[in-house]
């Protein structure tokens, strides 16, 4: 903990019986919080707890519907729409919303741009833009477009706009869910140099290692009341869970089930390349969970998007069960069972403006009705079913996918995938901005399938996952794939061998 | 727990409010508050025999209008519906006055196939060039809007095509001027292709994937959609409502020229936008654009019937009512 934190560092900003309504549905039930200067403060709580929802009424995004926001011990009513920077507030949001069309620095300074003689000069902004990358450690070329950037580019010129904002109070809301743990030490490397300045944070993440490892004081929420507030140092990762959660966590991996060496090859990918990925070979029998580990940029997801039909293949074979699967056709894919869930939940997963039920049968509507005639009861039943299965939590049952909690997109986004009823499961990052009860609850489902006989692939930057979850685990590097472990050399020093280049071995 | 209590309670008083969907309520209520405005300008307008005129004349739009529902829920824009009503109602007139096939009754069902297939393909080459040519539709359509206008100038060589066979005419009047059951047969037709569209659009897989593909097109290819077959049949979809316009235009003057249909997508845009549906696409309401076009022809109607306005202004006010419209939708979905 920073030691200058004492307990009697001042408070610069408050909730007092904060309650929040959307729609006449009470989503935050009169929560007391409290920041002080120079600290950084984590807030807890299960997918739709109200964590983004309190964060946002904090950073005037949105306004109370009851209680009041103390800033400096001052009542205040914070202004709308980002306006709250001006008194020195600035938030991260967790479904960022960066101007596609901008180049990164034009975005960093979107508002305050900096002239010279009533000219924009941007020769400054780039070189600052560049500066703030750097301390990120950052590769982002300054000039890129945002839409040309991957998401955890996006997240980064995100931060680095927050961080260059000369903020006293800034909130992240799950910054580092699609980082890199390099880039997250990057990232915390700086949040603990402007915690020296005084600057206060506040953290939402369900990753319990980094609020151990980051945080000062620990806030729990549970559906959307204050449970707990208390120094980092007095909990550990169990005992957050629990409060999380409100009841015991059993372990949160199931055991492994190693599929029998006689089983059958479910798919076979031989030699594919696509313009990045270079001669990739790969089996899943039935019954396995594959794991696929590396880091960002390694072209895990290009090579399974051309697995799934959704990418051109430069060359190589695709078959399942010994049927040759043909290039680039996602509906030769789906027919022979390959379903791919994406890791770009916004832009490739959900219907933002749509509900729960026209996301969920979206890809599966062969199964609800006949000659294309769609049966609004057999819909109503999935979502039914589904709400039960993964365990989507939503308070109000019409709310559009772009108004969930992320946690319960996540879940939509995989039930969704799942009612293709698929026989091999691609399954990029399962668990972005999933809370430990939940993660638990897809594990154990993951383990599930592979019993019932199904063949998946896990694509992960989460270590910990690929470890408790996979039974052989394919490294990649550079577009290739650098090793498969086996048994006892899966562990998290042997892969990240493999990953920064250290070891190879030719893929089996 | 009192806390969750009043949230079940507050909630459920919430609920009833938010059960009306304003942006689906707001083209009625203009529409009924016009009847009201009509009623107030002249006691004749509210007689069954006006509202049905009125009604009859809203059908080339109108029906044309529900294609382009279609096409604009799929995130698309046709321009060149005018243009192809006066080329595929040309076709018509020129293959009847050919003479191909003797007997009349049998030379009319050809004429409406053949009306039927020329608009399918129109609407199937905009969606072509669009979709496999990868040309933004605006200007895809912006091209073929051109053409078409420009191959019926050429048939008509400048003048007017006159459907000459007095057998025919006779046979084919009563398709706009008759009248089923007492009703008018435009509305009729307006009725049927809005609820079988309505249908298509609510009801089935295709409805389904126009809405995914006009919302967000990259979330429809990771979901299996076929993008470019949903946004093409749009298209044909749209030429096959124009093709059915045609065949309620051409009995009713029994003509064409180069100049028919002339500012007719602007109409339609128009009837399409005031009727509800989000010009970004992702959002379709079918009933939204019929009642978008009755609003239209009933502005032009109280202009006649009133003595206050010019009805040479009937552009301008129509041209007015799509801004208006898109303010009305702009608040409403801030408010939500
Ligand atoms: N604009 C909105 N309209 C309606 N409901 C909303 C809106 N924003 C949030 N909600 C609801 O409020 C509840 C709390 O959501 P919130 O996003 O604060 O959860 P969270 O704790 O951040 O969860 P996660 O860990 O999944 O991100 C959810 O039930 C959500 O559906
Ligand atoms: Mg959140």
């Amino acid at each position: 903990m920073n030691p200058d934190v004492a307990d009697g560092a001042p408070v610069v900003l408050a909730a007092r019986r904060v309650s929040k309504s959307f729609n006449g549905v009470q989503v935050l039930f009169s929560v007391n919080f409290e920041l002080r200067a120079g600290e950084i403060h984590a807030l807890m709580g299960e997918n739709g707890a109200g964590k983004s929802t309190l964060v946002k009424i904090l950073s005037g995004f949105e306004q109370p519907t009851s209680g009041e926001i103390l800033l400096d011990g001052q009542p205040t009513k914070l202004p709308p729409n980002g306006q709250a920077e001006a008194l020195g507030i600035v938030i991260i949001h967790q479904e960022f919303n960066l101007a596609e069309h901008l180049t990164v620095s034009e975005s960093l300074f979107l508002g305050r741009e900096v002239t010279r003689f009533g000219v924009l000069d941007r020769k400054f902004m780039r070189a600052e833009t560049r500066r703030v990358l750097d301390q990120l450690g950052s590769h982002v070329d300054e000039n890129a477009l945002i839409s040309s950037l991957s998401i955890a580019d996006k997240q980064m010129v995100e931060i680095a706009k927050a961080i260059s904002r000369d903020a006293r109070i800034i909130f992240m809301d799950e910054p580092t869910a699609v980082l890199s743990r390099e880039e997250t030490n990057y990232l915390f490397r700086q949040v603990r140099k402007l915690r020296e300045r005084g600057t206060s944070f506040v953290f939402v993440s369900h990753k319990l290692d980094e609020v151990m490892e980051l945080t000062d004081r620990v806030t729990v929420l549970r559906d959307g009341q204050w449970v707990k507030t208390a120094p980092t140092s007095i909990l550990d990762g169990e005992s957050i869970a629990q409060l999380m959660v409100g009841r015991e966590l059993s372990s949160l991996y199931p055991a492994k089930q190693e599929p029998s060496v006689d089983e059958d090859v479910m798919l076979s990918v031989a030699g594919l390349s696509t313009q990045y990925v270079q001669d990739a070979s790969f089996d899943v029998r039935k019954g396995e969970i594959l794991g696929f580990s590396g880091l960002i940029g390694s072209g895990r997801t290009e090579l399974m998007e051309a697995v799934a039909g959704l990418r051109s293949r430069t060359a190589g074979e695709v078959s399942v069960r010994g049927t040759p699967v043909p290039a680039g056709d996602v509906h030769a894919a789906n027919r022979v069972g390959i379903a791919y869930m994406t890791k770009d939940r916004k832009h490739k997963g959900l219907l933002l403006n749509s509900g729960m039920t026209a996301n969920l049968t979206l890809q599966s509507l062969d199964r609800h009705g006949e000659h294309g005639y769609l049966s609004p009861k057999s819909e109503a039943a999935a979502l039914e079913r589904a709400r039960r299965r993964f365990d989507i939590r939503v308070r109000d049952g019409r709310v559009v996918a772009g108004r969930m909690s992320g946690g319960n997109q996540q879940k939509l986004l995989l039930a969704k995938v799942m009612e293709t009823e698929p026989d091999v499961i691609i399954i990029d990052e399962p668990t972005r901005g999933i809370d430990v009860g939940t993660k638990q609850q897809i594990y154990h489902f993951i383990s599930a399938l592979a019993r019932d006989g199904k063949s998946i692939i896990v694509v992960s930057s989460e270590m910990p996952e690929i470890i408790g979850l996979c039974t052989r685990v394919a490294v990649m590097r550079e577009g290739r794939i650098v090793g498969i472990l086996e048994g006892e050399e899966i562990s998290e020093q042997e892969i990240m061998r493999y990953s920064a280049g250290l070891k190879k071995k030719t893929a089996a | 727990m009192t806390a969750s209590e009043d949230a079940a309670e507050t909630s459920a008083r919430g609920r009833t409010w938010r059960d009306i969907d304003l942006r689906a309520v707001a083209p009625f209520a203009a529409l009924a508050l016009l009847l009201i405005v009509g009623a107030l300008v002249n006691p004749n307008f509210i007689g069954l025999n006006n509202l049905a005129n009125v009604a009859t004349r809203s059908a080339f739009i109108a029906i044309i209008a529900v294609g382009a529902t279609f096409v604009i829920s799929s995130g698309d824009l046709d321009l060149s519906v005018g243009s192809m009503v006066a080329f595929v109602a040309s076709i018509m007139i020129l293959f009847m006055n050919s003479g191909a096939i003797a007997d009349p009754s049998l030379m009319l069902a050809a004429a409406v196939a053949l009306t039927i297939i020329i608009g399918a393909g129109c609407g199937l080459a905009n969606g072509l060039i669009t979709t496999v040519g990868r040309i933004e539709p605006f200007i895809a359509t912006l091209g073929t809007m051109g053409i078409y206008r420009g191959l019926t100038t050429w048939l008509s060589q400048g003048g007017a095509i006159t459907l000459r066979e007095p057998e025919l005419q006779t046979l084919y009047r009563p398709a706009y001027f008759g009248t089923i059951l007492g009703v008018p047969v435009p509305i009729v037709v307006i009725l049927a292709v809005t609820i079988v569209a309505a249908f298509v659009l609510y009801r089935t897989r295709y409805g389904r994937h126009v809405v995914a593909v006009g919302s967000n097109s990259d979330v429809a290819r990771y979901s299996g959609i076929p993008v470019n077959r949903v946004r093409t049949i749009a298209f044909v979809i749209q030429g096959v409502c124009v093709a059915i316009a045609v065949l309620l235009y051409v009995p009713r003057l029994g003509s064409t020229s180069a100049t028919t249909g002339i500012l007719w997508e602007l109409q339609a845009i128009t009837a399409v936008v005031v009727g509800g549906t989000a010009l970004k696409g992702g959002a379709g309401r079918v009933w939204g654009t019929i009642c978008g076009a009755f609003i239209l022809e009933l502005v032009g109607n109280i202009m006649l019937l009133s003595n206050f306005i010019s009805e040479y202004l009937i552009g301008a006010i129509q041209g007015a009512i799509i801004i208006i419209a898109m303010l009305v939708q702009r608040s409403l979905v801030r408010k939500s």
